[in-house]
């Protein structure tokens, strides 16, 4: 009785799952395989090309006493829990704005969600020109007559990371302000009706009726947010470069570094490693909290 | 039908001349600014004249980003037909690995061993006594250039050594000039930096970090004078904030700033612009102080190919590289100084004189590439780029410049 509907069922729908192999044999071969391979080689002393001479752990004592790696380190997570706080509060701002039944809201929204059709490398290169001292907004206004006038965030090393979250935060708050939009719009008309009646505010119906209902969507935009930061790699590449000296590295750039640049396989997959294992400490929790919970629900 | 006899006449041209074995290849570089991509083009106008056919593969932003294309293309399965690298160890492993064409029979026809000079040039393309690549040009990044306009609307005399110029800096910064030009990239920042130890810190000091490998001297009170010495170099250049290093050089030609620290390389920009050297520019190499050069250089390694054809053609463009009229075609318009002592360099301008003179002396040590990995040179770079472009102590950078030799004995 049990061995026979799963017989069925593994035949049932056979033409989709015909038609799924090559993309779950890719998954399996090319992301599962090549993550695992790259894990397994961080652990040998490979230069410029891969060579299996184990070493233990060296690479990766090597890679958290080295300054720039720390250094990137850093960046990240400064870029990243300013980025998240302002994405997200931002973005929901918007959203609660747009949903106030305004005219003209398809408009407004497709302004707010052009950035993100850009690619990084655009919006990086893009907002280099309009940070540069010498034709960007420190120019403009000091024609209008401010002399004095100075705003050059990207050649300081203490500012950098603030114009490349003015650059990320312009491609990405669009997108969130999406998500949150759909979100608002997923709650019933007669919550409103009822917080209405009792005589709540709006602002506080916001914030401890709504915000709780919308946690889903919440948790999914935090993941997806999350994931890119960890990324980062293209903005900063089209933007600063990781200067000035070293002050916007992030460890993307690390590893393509000493992959390519400086032939050391062995310490770019160490450092590549610990990315994947930051990754996974977002994946996992938000996994268990969409997916786990659902089943005793 | 039109297009249809088009296609074979343009066949045909093609076709035709093959018959006397004309053969494609394809050469990959990094030299695209002016004065450089004025030097590839008197190679590939040799080639193309022997019979064969040069393919341009250019590849622009510097060695740091056009060497991983490389290296994937071999290792990749997609081998050029030639491609530069510098000498050492850059493309020592793929040497190793067997997928460069050997080129000592080429070598030994040509008497390679006995026209190169300075020899350690065709050493650094020996390995286990076979010759792995044909060197094409000497590199010295010890040079100092200076813009002598500047000094002249000032009214104080160009100067003559690093010293000089460090203390002629205030006046340069009160004329609402940068004194110092210096393009926001690691290799930039490691090159001032050497060229700054060569001059300060002397020959001897220099050998016994990079050559002998001795940490007690890197770590020693002589390499502080030379960290201090970068730390006032920092400050000339604070203002500068272009990235390539041409535009820094192209800062110097029109007098934004006074002067650079860059490899010879940099005069083939002052020619492009009609600058003509001692007078509109001065040229210090090993920075006036100690007249000595670094030699690493340019060299054309040759992947293994499958077709006979090919390898035949990648053989003569070894020898062609080698030859004497290439080589001086080839340098003058680059700046750069040719591999061998044997042939005619009087066209050259002043500053490539200087060059000659010293290395005909022998005043020679060898570069960076030579003696350090990859891997050591790209932790350098990021050092001292953070170095350059912050506000770390002398003392703290040594201390981190002795760390990351260490991890490369």
């Amino acid at each position: 009785m049990a061995g026979k509907p799963r017989g069925l069922r593994l035949f049932r729908n056979l033409n989709a799952k015909v038609a799924a192999v090559p993309m779950v044999l890719t998954t399996l071969v090319v992301f599962v395989g090549g993550t695992l391979w790259t894990v397994l080689y961080s652990f040998t002393n490979s230069k410029l090309l891969p060579r299996w001479q184990f070493v233990g752990l060296d690479q990766y004592k090597r890679l958290w006493s080295n300054d720039l790696w720390n250094a990137a380190i850093w960046n990240l997570a400064f870029y990243g829990v300013m980025s998240l706080i302002f994405t997200i509060t931002m973005g929901f701002v918007l959203a609660v704005l747009l949903d106030q039944k305004i005219r003209f809201e398809d408009t407004f929204r497709t302004i707010m969600l052009y950035p993100f059709a850009l690619s990084f490398i655009v919006t990086g290169l893009v907002w280099q020109w309009i940070l540069n001292p010498e034709m960007g907004i420190q120019e403009v206004v000091r024609r209008m007559g401010f002399e004095g006038f100075t705003f050059d965030p990207l050649h300081n090393p203490n500012t950098v990371l603030y114009g490349l979250l003015i650059a990320g935060l312009w491609q990405g708050t669009g997108f969130t302000m999406c998500l949150m939009l759909a979100g608002l719009r997923g709650i019933d008309e007669d919550i409103w009706k009822a917080a209405r009646v009792d005589g709540i505010p709006k602002w506080k119906t916001y914030l401890f009726v709504v915000i709780p209902m919308m946690r889903p969507v919440f948790i999914t935009t935090l993941v997806i947010v999350a994931a890119g930061i960890i990324k980062l790699y293209d903005l900063v590449v089209a933007q600063t470069s990781g200067g000035p000296g070293n002050a916007s590295q992030v460890p993307a750039m690390y590893v393509y570094r000493y992959m390519f640049t400086a032939q050391n396989l062995g310490q770019g997959f160490a450092a590549s490693t610990m990315m994947l294992l930051s990754v996974l400490i977002v994946l996992i929790p938000w996994a268990y909290l969409e997916f786990g919970g659902k089943k005793h629900g | 039908m039109k297009t249809w006899k088009l296609a074979a006449g343009l066949l045909l041209s093609v076709a035709l001349p093959s018959a006397a074995c004309a053969t494609d290849l394809e050469v990959t570089h990094w030299w695209t600014s002016g004065g450089e991509a004025a030097a590839v083009a008197e190679l590939a106008k040799a080639f193309d004249a022997s019979g064969d056919h040069w393919v341009d593969g250019a590849i622009a932003g510097g060695g740091d980003t056009a060497r991983p294309v490389m290296i994937a293309r071999i290792t990749g399965g997609d081998p050029m037909g030639a491609t530069q690298f510098n000498h050492g160890q850059q493309a020592l492993e793929l040497v190793q690995a067997g997928l460069m064409l050997d080129l000592t029979d080429v070598a030994e026809a040509q008497k390679w061993r006995e026209v190169v000079n300075p020899i350690s040039l065709l050493d650094g393309c020996t390995i286990d006594g076979k010759v792995y690549c044909a060197p094409m040009n000497i590199h010295s990044p010890e040079w100092l250039w200076i813009n002598n306009k500047i000094y002249e609307d000032l009214g104080i005399p160009v100067p003559q050594n690093w010293t000089e110029f460090v203390a002629s800096a205030p006046q340069v910064e009160a004329a609402g000039k940068i004194p110092l030009a210096l393009g926001r990239q690691a290799w930039q920042s490691n090159l001032a930096f050497n060229a700054i130890a060569v001059g300060i810190g002397g020959l001897d000091l220099w050998k016994k970090v990079n050559v002998d490998k001795d940490m007690d001297a890197a770590a020693g009170p002589e390499m502080l004078k030379v960290f201090q010495a970068s730390a006032d170099a920092r400050k000339l250049a604070s203002k500068s904030t272009v990235q390539d290093w041409n535009q820094a050089t192209n800062m110097v030609i029109t007098g934004e700033a006074a002067g650079q620290i860059m490899g010879d390389w940099a005069q083939g920009e002052f020619a492009v612009a009609g600058k003509v050297a001692g007078k509109d520019y001065t040229c210090l190499p090993g920075l006036g102080l100690n007249a000595y050069l670094s030699t690493g250089g340019d060299a054309f390694y040759f992947p293994k190919l499958t077709d006979p054809d090919q390898e035949a053609a990648q053989k003569r463009l070894a020898a062609l590289l080698v030859s004497p009229e290439v080589q001086v075609a080839f340098n003058l318009k680059k700046g750069s100084l040719p591999i061998r002592g044997d042939i005619d360099m009087s066209a050259a301008n002043d500053c490539m004189k200087k060059g000659l003179e010293i290395l005909k002396s022998g005043n020679v040590v060898p570069a960076g590439d030579q003696v350090w990995s990859p891997d050591v040179q790209t932790q350098l770079g990021d050092m001292q780029s953070e170095f350059w472009s912050g506000d770390m102590t002398p003392e703290d950078a040594q201390a981190r410049y002795v760390e990351i030799l260490k991890s490369g004995l």
